[in-house]
């Protein structure tokens, strides 16, 4: 079953690009959701789509070959950056960065569209997932924002658990929270537009979200929560690119649906376990 | 004479146009056990956010450790229990090792470790509050009284010198309040750390505070808890601004 994917290279590819996804996005997701910024994934996705419709537009209308990739990494990136300066602004109303941020990348979104006349399968790719689409080109970008974001955490871990666990206590203790605050939200970008390729906008939230909610039902800790977390993503890209293949359906429904499922057995343990 | 922990003269704050505070001047001596009363509103808490640095007096100077707040550096030489320290996400996956160890996240500084040593000064913390049979346990499953035991150990874990706290007992029963102070004086008396305590709780606190401060808006009454006790309706009354009744138990 899986020698198609060692014997075609874009198939090898997709497969190791989504290992990598596997670990970055339910890592970072480990973060926000225990934030309680879970739709800061939803709000970045949408700005990344305007990135990438934007790239795809500029190639059809005026031929500048630009990766979508890259140009939905600018957008999600000053879409970050956007959002935690109204998270400055209105302190008391934090969440409105979200909406106003997602409006504005669908919003973009449609204007690009429009202006190319529309696109033909590529932008169903970006929205749902492709096993095909992943070049060597992708695959490298995307090593290279893994490894950062691995470095990245690995070196300020201990600064996120505290700012994550009690933002205040953080701020007493002298920690650079607006600097650390702007730092993570960058990488959540990056992750995020990584992660389109295989996963498609309207689902990638889903792969930051759903192992951490299931493995916070079960986790004794916050590390063996990122653990489980990881493992279950894991699970659910590898099991949804092989099924997705297979089955001939994007393997962002898939892995979303992969991800429900692991979510409602750990529910389930944590039933039995009461 | 060993310089105050804390002094604060000429001190005054707005928040819009109401004054929370009006022309405050204290100290906290070095070793004391200070017990912080006075109504809702009074400005106890922004007193405390104004010692902590958090936020900025209108007029006058705040001192800590002998530099002014703004410029110390070493914040881990205080430490704090908040208030919401009861009201934190308790879904949180964190054990109580992990979140005693935050609590050196600031003295470690940026881009290093925790080694052994600090491993053993976070078990230490731990067992300082009698907590070491939870040290795996997730906060989220601890009694109220148990989880501000475990903010205490991560105040503790950087060995500050001075540990404020702002109404730590709010919902925790009255056993628990008790052993609870039990442990502040032990902090206070054994561990020679100084402690600013906020409370409502002037009953508990008065048997073991060796300074009491009321508070509401100007400073009303500063002495230890004989003097403290002597105080009648009357200027009870006057501190709370409204007609008070005492009543012994």
């Amino acid at each position: 079953m899986l020698l198609d994917f060692l014997t075609y290279p874009f198939l090898r590819y997709t497969f190791l690009t989504g290992i990598l996804i596997g670990i970055i996005a339910p890592l970072l997701g480990t973060f926000i959701v225990v934030r309680r910024q879970s739709l800061i994934a939803d709000a970045l996705s949408h700005v990344t789509l305007a990135g990438i419709s934007f790239g795809l537009m500029a190639e059809k209308k005026y031929g500048w070959v630009i990766s979508p990739i890259y140009s939905g990494m600018v957008f999600s990136v000053i879409g970050s950056i956007f959002i935690e300066k109204l998270r400055t602004v209105y302190k008391a109303y934090q969440e409105i960065s979200i909406p106003i941020i997602l409006s504005a990348g669908v919003g973009l979104s449609v204007i690009f569209i429009s202006i190319a006349d529309g696109f033909n399968t590529d932008l169903f790719n970006y929205l749902f997932g492709s096993v095909s689409a992943v070049t060597i080109n992708d695959f490298y970008v995307i090593s290279g924002v893994a490894a950062f974001v691995l470095v990245i955490i690995w070196l300020f871990f201990k600064e996120l658990f505290t700012m994550s666990f009690d933002e205040e206590q953080a701020t007493i203790a002298g920690l650079h929270v607006k600097w650390i605050n702007m730092l993570f939200i960058i990488l959540t970008a990056l992750v995020i537009a990584a992660s389109i390729r295989i996963v498609g906008v309207l689902l990638v939230s889903a792969l930051m979200t759903l192992p951490v909610a299931a493995s916070m039902r079960i986790a004794k800790g916050f590390k063996q929560m990122i653990f489980l977390s990881i493992l279950f993503g894991e699970i659910a890209v590898i099991f949804g690119i092989i099924s997705g293949y297979y089955l001939d359906i994007p393997p962002g429904g898939t892995i979303v649906m992969t991800s429900l499922f692991i979510l409602l057995v750990a529910i389930g343990i944590k039933k039995i376990r009461k | 004479m060993t310089t105050p922990v804390v002094s604060m003269s000429n001190i005054n704050f707005h928040y819009g146009s109401r004054k929370v505070l009006d022309n405050i001047n204290f100290e906290i001596p070095n070793g004391a056990f200070m017990g912080l009363v006075g109504p809702n509103g009074g400005g106890k808490t922004t007193l405390i956010r104004l010692i902590l640095g958090l936020e900025k007096p209108e007029t006058g100077e705040i001192m800590v450790f002998g530099q002014p707040i703004q410029k110390l550096r070493n914040k881990d030489r205080i430490g704090f229990v908040s208030q919401k320290a009861n009201s934190f996400n308790k879904g949180f996956p964190a054990t109580v090792y992990e979140v005693v160890a935050s609590g050196l996240t600031a003295q470690l500084g940026y881009f290093r470790f925790i080694s052994k040593k600090d491993k053993q000064k976070i078990h230490e913390a731990i067992a300082q509050v009698g907590m070491t049979e939870y040290t795996k346990q997730n906060i989220g499953n601890l009694s109220g009284g148990q989880q501000q035991r475990i903010f205490i150990a991560r105040a503790l874990v950087s060995d500050p010198e001075l540990i404020i706290l702002d109404e730590p007992t709010v919902g925790i029963d009255y056993e628990n309040v008790k052993r609870f102070y039990e442990l502040l004086y032990k902090l206070n008396t054994e561990y020679k750390k100084t402690l600013l305590l906020v409370t409502h709780d002037t009953g508990t606190m008065t048997q073991y505070a060796t300074d009491i401060v009321c508070l509401n808006k100007t400073m009303h009454f500063h002495g230890n808890p004989d003097e403290y006790a002597s105080l009648t309706e009357a200027d009870f009354s006057q501190i709370y601004g409204h007609p008070v009744s005492l009543v012994t138990h």
